[in-house]
């Protein structure tokens, strides 16, 4: 971990500028949005092919193991993608004592959308 | 000279809005606010995988909320705003990886993020309008 940081010693002494933690959000930022491109086209792509199914057709799809991984890893990069994107506006535009609040409250929120989206997708694929 | 007369006559970058708008900024903030809004589709995404594993009926309700006039212009919006957040992400990853920062390059790939979002949208719906029958 230590050697691999792209921290400088003056830079971690000092903890000034982007040499806090900021890189790691940074890249993940990044890494989330590289794994959403596949992702999220297969998703669009998957709902246009599903557009005249009814229930029991959609059900069915959702259920099978390759989808519900998929629509899970969804869920996860998806939310983690928010979460900084949101972090990062919120960090822009409140300069107040909110600011703090704000992104604790974000984060909750974003982590409840992904837990609930994925016990929905689980509770589908091992039960329904 | 002391260091408040240096501060007072140092010219002050103009607020944002002083600016005429341009491609590159307008994409910019685009960008964001496109972000923030597939934050709301995310949400959106949760509701309805969780009306799928309530059952028929909470899911023919979320199907009916999407079919509806105000739900369907949504949808459309929703539908722009991620291939729009799509080709201007991807537009970002090459500039993260050090690619397409001349001047020609930054507009040129600025209106193939614009033509290509509207197209990727148009072709969606209509491959959901054809598969609707």
């Amino acid at each position: 971990m230590a050697e691999k940081s792209t921290r400088s010693s003056l830079g971690r002494a000092v903890w000034l500028g982007s040499a806090k933690a900021g890189i790691l959000d940074w890249w993940r930022e990044r890494v989330t949005a590289v794994a959403l491109i596949p992702l999220t086209l297969w998703l669009v792509a998957s709902i246009i092919a599903h557009s005249s199914s009814d229930y029991p057709v959609f059900v069915a799809w959702l259920k099978a193991p390759f989808v519900a991984l998929m629509v899970v890893l969804l869920l996860i990069a998806l939310f983690y993608h928010v979460a900084l994107g949101l972090q990062v506006v919120i960090e822009d535009y409140i300069h107040s004592a909110m600011k703090i609040p704000t992104l604790v409250v974000m984060r909750f929120a974003c982590f409840a959308c992904a837990g609930a989206g994925i016990l929905a997708t689980l509770r589908l694929a091992f039960t329904g | 000279m002391s260091n408040s007369a240096v501060e007072q006559r140092r010219p002050k970058s103009p607020n944002i809005q002083i600016y005429r708008p341009q491609l590159t900024s307008v994409l910019s903030i685009a960008n964001r606010i496109s972000g923030v809004a597939l934050s709301i589709a995310a949400v959106g995404l949760m509701i309805w995988l969780i009306a799928a594993a309530s059952g028929p009926q909470s899911y023919s309700a979320v199907q009916g909320a999407l079919g509806s006039l105000i739900g369907q212009i949504a949808l459309l919006a929703m539908t722009f705003a991620f291939f729009f957040h799509l080709c201007g992400g991807i537009r970002h990853l090459a500039w993260d990886a050090g690619y397409g920062f001349g001047l020609r390059a930054i507009y040129a790939s600025g209106w193939a993020v614009v033509v290509a979002s509207v197209l990727l949208t148009a072709v969606a719906w209509i491959a959901a309008l054809f598969m609707r029958g």
